[in-house]
């Protein structure tokens, strides 16, 4: 049990998506200038992670892992170069079914989060988590409180993010830095900010 | 119809990919510590998004609307996949480094957008020039923040040492704040600020205009 | 111009298919004809660490000083499979396929360590891992082990090098890590690696008692032969290195194997 709380823990803060590992970066500042909208691409990014780590787990443990296809009488085969293609694969179709799904049985999320769904399938956080998830070779438990953890980290990094530049909106920024400029420096001076949980251990 | 010329030249300062269209972030920031694996990923990066377009613009006609975007998605991963094998056989230490980053380059949105934005309305050889000159603009970004990377931050050029350092019997104190990728975004957000100043045309309006203190006598 | 429909469902079938198959032809393609070339490298890679760690190979330079090259210099070393908690070799598993932090995931090949264990976080530890010896005239010139432990950011991978009287450090090096560089990530620092060679392991306990210290003993007393400086600003990698090196040279690692060879010797 403390096992999964480390791993929640760890993805949520220690390694953030956006603030130690910096992906997602595109969306991150282009969707951050209310936080209304941050908190809407934050939660969709929550659930499509929460599902596609675990799926792209299973996908890479039971297919493309060397010895994977041994259920189907190919030990010897390594299919791992296929991981790339496989995992967009899943997100893109995860994201188009989430999307579906939506539409036909909670329409007023649907809705309200508009834009952002087909926005996520090229978030490289998503991808990047997936491929995080492979390179620590994780069990399915682990990979699932991971995309949780790690979905939940994006949405709040952004939503901080989105905090500050709302208050940013009445400063007096430089007209060269006005608007993009100061927001990387601010992301800058946040991933800073979140270095001082390295090394905390649950 | 835009010139060959001004589509290639254009990204580079004028609707640079990272500094005004937002696109590419990701992978600026922990590759440019080292130059060498900074020119690795920006051929990495002109290699495919100049391909994609090529083979996204030649398929454009014949592509339906409704699998359009993962065929895309499917031509840029296969692309990905070879540069990352060919990196593998040829450059084995840099392609550890590189591991995690050579395949966000299929979720680089440059790569996408400019695929859907541009070659899947233009010509094969217009999308090439297009991609090719988009991939230039964010390799110029990238060039940049690694020439200050990485000789302030640990006083070498290309893995040789220009600066001897302190930890290494010399003169030179390493900022290793630089070597962080925090670092990366200020130096991106100073580069802007110095497009910015070069080009007004890219300065983004104020939302609020700051009314003058007209109660500051009170303070004196 | 034909009223072609790209819409169609027909159409929509064959540029999924035609598409599909012309990727995984190229992509397979190339995977299949590289990959011998990947896996020799990945073999070469391995051996320059381990050469590197014993300080037979410069940091970065692919022959030693007498111009012999990686392989020249890795066939003098016997590579062998041995059984942590006997001390044993064992030969029913082979060196060159037996991958130990593999086998550290698997239930049937390793074991849980509690947290008492595991001063160096490793969660679980193979049962059986690999040995590098390199014998010169029949005699143990250098045994390397593979060692590994947490830092501060993720887990360090590497290789400790011992002297032929097995309590001596002949050098240690990592070959992967994630510490900050500058802080943490002074663990490559050549000057640092420097010091390694002529540490002492065993106290008179027979434990490893390697130390990092932030002040040495004074020299030439017994205390200063096993301390090694600690990292300025790094107390987490610090602590980490100490733990590792103390982990894999005790009994929970290859303590019962190296009491054994000495003994044998």
């Amino acid at each position: 049990m403390e096992h999964f709380l480390s791993i929640f823990v760890r993805a949520v803060f220690i390694e953030n998506m956006a603030l130690t590992f910096f992906l997602g970066m595109c969306t991150f500042i282009a969707i951050s200038k209310k936080i209304s909208t941050a908190i809407g691409l934050g939660i969709a990014v929550v659930v499509v992670l929460a599902i596609t780590v675990p799926v792209n787990n299973l996908i890479f443990n039971l297919l493309l892992r060397e010895g994977a296809l041994a259920w189907a009488g190919f030990p010897e085969v390594d299919l791992s170069f296929l991981g790339f293609l496989s995992y967009i694969g899943v997100i893109a179709a995860m994201v188009q079914i989430l999307e579906m799904v939506l539409d036909r049985y909670v329409p007023a999320l649907y809705n309200a989060l508009g834009v952002f769904l087909p926005l996520i399938t090229v978030n490289c956080a998503i991808l990047g988590a997936s491929l995080i998830m492979v390179e620590q070779d994780q069990t399915f438990a682990e990979s699932v409180v991971f995309g949780l953890g790690a979905g939940v980290g994006w949405a709040l990094a952004i939503t901080a993010l989105a905090g500050v530049r709302e208050k940013l909106k009445y400063s007096d920024v430089p007209d060269g830095l006005r608007g993009l400029g100061i927001t990387f420096i601010s992301v800058g001076l946040l991933s800073l900010c979140f270095m001082s949980f390295g090394g905390i251990d649950i | 119809m835009s010139t060959q010329k001004e589509v290639l030249v254009d990204p580079i300062f004028n609707n640079n990919p990272i500094a005004l269209q937002v696109l590419g972030i990701c992978s600026a920031l922990a590759v440019t510590i080292s130059m060498s694996q900074t020119l690795v990923m920006c051929a990495a990066v002109i290699f495919v998004t100049t391909m994609s377009n090529v083979a996204v613009s030649l398929v454009r006609n014949r592509v339906p609307t409704s699998i359009r975007i993962i065929v895309q998605m499917t031509i840029i991963a296969s692309l990905v996949i070879v540069v990352d094998q060919v990196l593998q056989a040829v450059a084995y230490d840099i392609s550890k480094s590189l591991s995690v980053f050579v395949g966000l380059i299929i979720t680089n949105c440059i790569v996408m957008g400019r695929a859907e934005a541009f070659a899947m309305q233009n010509g094969p050889y217009l999308s090439a020039l297009d991609g090719f000159g988009n991939a230039l603009g964010y390799s110029v970004i990238l060039i940049g923040v690694a020439l200050i990377r990485e000789p302030l931050g640990s006083g070498t050029f290309m893995g040789y040492e220009i600066m001897p350092t302190v930890s290494n019997g010399g003169w030179y104190y390493t900022n290793g704040m630089l070597l962080l990728s925090p670092s990366a975004f200020f130096i991106i957000g100073l580069f802007i600020w110095a497009i910015r100043a070069w080009k007004p045309e890219q300065v983004e309006e104020a939302e609020y205009e700051i009314a003058p203190n007209e109660q500051y006598q009170e303070a004196i | 111009m034909s009223s072609f429909d790209k819409d169609s469902l027909s159409n929509t079938f064959i540029v999924a298919i035609g598409i599909c198959l012309v990727c995984s032809i190229v992509v397979s393609g190339i995977a299949v004809a590289l990959k011998p070339t990947q896996q020799a490298n990945k073999l070469l890679d391995q051996k320059q660490n381990i050469l590197r760690a014993a300080g037979l190979l410069g940091q970065d330079s692919n022959v030693d000083d007498q111009g012999r090259n990686v392989d020249e210099l890795f066939a003098e070393f016997d590579v062998r499979v041995v059984d942590l908690d006997s001390g044993e070799y064992r030969d029913d598993l082979d060196p060159d396929s037996f991958d130990p932090i593999r086998a550290a995931k698997d239930p049937d090949m390793s074991r849980p360590l509690s947290d008492s264990e595991d001063p160096a976080t490793l969660r679980r530890r193979e049962n059986a891992s690999i040995v590098y010896i390199k014998r010169s005239e029949g005699e143990i010139d250098k045994v390397v082990i593979p060692v590994r432990g947490y830092g501060l950011w993720g887990t360090l991978f590497g290789y400790l090098a011992l002297d032929s009287d097995l309590q001596t450090i002949s050098g240690l090096g990592f070959y992967s890590h994630k510490e900050t560089p500058g802080l943490g990530g002074e663990v490559d620092n050549s000057s640092w690696k420097a010091s390694w060679p002529g540490t002492q392991l065993y106290n008179d306990q027979g434990e490893p008692d390697v130390r990092l210290v932030k002040r040495r003993s004074p020299a030439g007393s017994t205390a200063a032969q096993y301390e090694i400086d600690a990292l300025s600003g790094a107390t987490f990698t610090t602590r980490g290195v100490e733990n590792l090196v103390n982990f894999w040279t005790g009994e929970m690692g290859f303590g019962p194997y190296l009491k054994r060879l000495k003994a044998s010797a």
